[in-house]
């Protein structure tokens, strides 16, 4: 058997550098998200927002940019025969879905690195609650990878994926937006950012995040077979 | 070279079923480790789907199924690494370059550095692809993807070929050349860890026949 280690960064490698050549998923999340910003600007009639309505629209908005990506993250494997190519190889096959996770985290944290800003831009008249969101967002990017990978791979070999894909997702990527939002709300308060049940959605979003990275490890091999 | 078993590939009643529908039924076959088998018959007899579970990538509906001394599909796990299958698509990432799938080929299966790139340049060099290998994919023709999908099934150097018609959309030149990467094992430029054993899917009855020490011919869901 090929080290995991090894097979996992060839595929996070190759990943990375097709989407630098083609730029097929990034651009397009984060277009998604900055117009969204604009619409809910003009929408809601706000030039700045705080606690809860600021926390729902970052997290509406990564929520479906995000899904734009998890759309895309198998699409080689399916149409150019990479999960055959992969199936023949000596690697475990976990190795793929931890790989194909770690390449849609880091293209949440691309998104994020360029438009939180242009949200603060937007909306934020106190800045000091982003660096306390770092956690938050790093917490709820690795549930989002661990479940859309789960839910795109067991998606993308039907002809309906793309409806497939938010069908299974959205529901069941409700409680960890639940946790985000409430731990994000209280840090983007008008007033600056407080910390109040802060421990406790970050703790549920932990529960969360280890309960979708173990279910996709252990299951990953049965939905690779035929 | 280690000893490889005594036949490389043992079929009882091997069956597969897509649904309802029958692909194949009733395929009985003793290949002895470093033969080489030609597989024909018509559209639709089975024979893709017949090399796919050889390949692990198919379960076997029904019979019994040993390849490499491994049953399927309970240890197909030990099958990883050993199988060099050329199919119809040539499982190569169209925005890499041809050299950079054979790279990642060659990570995937664990063949140090140094090593991958000497087998990289000289199969590419075999099938006169060395100087086209830094083109993207999407870029090249069916032919030379094709013999860049020869270059990794035999990247691994398997013990056991499954060749679904290797000479498609292959020039006579690119047929030639290909002989000495898939050709039969004693036409072979590369050894493996046992005797190379060739399974072969073809629409020439009369070359394959003059090629192969065995033929196994398919009928409609059914082995002749």
């Amino acid at each position: 058997m090929t080290p995991s280690r090894q097979a996992f960064a060839a595929i996070v490698g190759k990943d990375l550098r097709t989407e630098l050549r083609t730029m097929r998923s990034l651009p397009a999340m984060v277009l998604f998200a900055v117009t969204t910003f604009i619409i809910f600007r003009f929408g809601l009639d706000r030039t700045a927002l705080s606690g809860s309505l600021a926390s729902g629209v970052i997290w509406t908005t990564l929520l479906f940019a995000a899904v734009l990506g998890i759309n895309r993250i198998f699409l080689p494997e399916r149409e150019e025969g990479g999960f055959d190519a992969f199936r023949l190889a000596p690697v475990d096959r976990p190795v793929l879905f931890t790989a194909k996770a770690a390449v849609l985290f880091l293209y949440l944290l691309v998104l994020e690195l360029i438009v939180i800003p242009v949200f603060g831009v937007f909306f934020l008249q106190e800045w000091s609650g982003l660096l306390p969101l770092i956690p938050v967002l790093l917490a709820t990017n690795l549930g989002l990878a661990a479940l859309g990978t789960l839910i795109s791979s067991m998606a993308v070999n039907s002809r309906a994926r793309d409806l497939l894909v938010p069908l299974l997702l959205l529901p069941l990527v409700v409680p960890l937006m639940i946790a985000a939002t409430g731990a994000t709300s209280h840090l983007l308060d008008a007033g600056g950012p407080s910390y109040d049940k802060f421990g406790t959605w970050l703790l549920v979003l932990g529960l969360y995040d280890g309960v979708f990275c173990l279910v996709g490890y252990a299951v990953f091999d049965f939905l690779l077979e035929d | 070279m280690s000893e490889a078993p005594e036949n490389a590939i043992r079929l009882r009643k091997l069956g597969r079923d897509y649904g309802d529908r029958p692909a194949l039924g009733g395929v009985d076959l003793d290949l002895a480790a470093g033969a080489s088998l030609a597989v024909l018959g018509p559209n639709g007899s089975g024979k893709s789907t017949l090399l796919r579970v050889l390949a692990t990538l198919l379960r076997p509906s029904r019979g019994e199924v040993s390849v490499l001394g491994s049953s399927l599909p309970n240890e197909a796990w030990k099958l990883r690494g050993r199988i060099g299958y050329l199919g119809h698509e040539p499982l190569l990432y169209e925005d890499l370059t041809g050299r950079e799938n054979l790279e990642f080929q060659a990570r995937l299966y664990g063949i140090p550095a140094g090593e991958a790139a000497a087998r990289i340049e000289s199969d590419l060099k075999l099938l006169g692809m060395s100087r086209r290998a830094d083109y993207r994919v999407s870029d090249y023709s069916a032919g030379m993807k094709q013999r860049i999908a020869i270059c990794r099934a035999v990247l691994h150097r398997p013990a056991l070929l499954l060749l679904d018609e290797p000479d498609s959309n292959l020039d006579p030149e690119g047929r030639e050349a290909a002989r000495s990467l898939i050709g039969r094992p004693d036409e072979l430029d590369w050894e493996s860890e046992a005797r190379v054993t060739r399974v072969a899917v073809s629409h020439d009855p009369e070359k394959a026949r003059s090629e192969a020490d065995q033929v196994l011919e398919l009928e409609i869901g059914v082995a002749a």
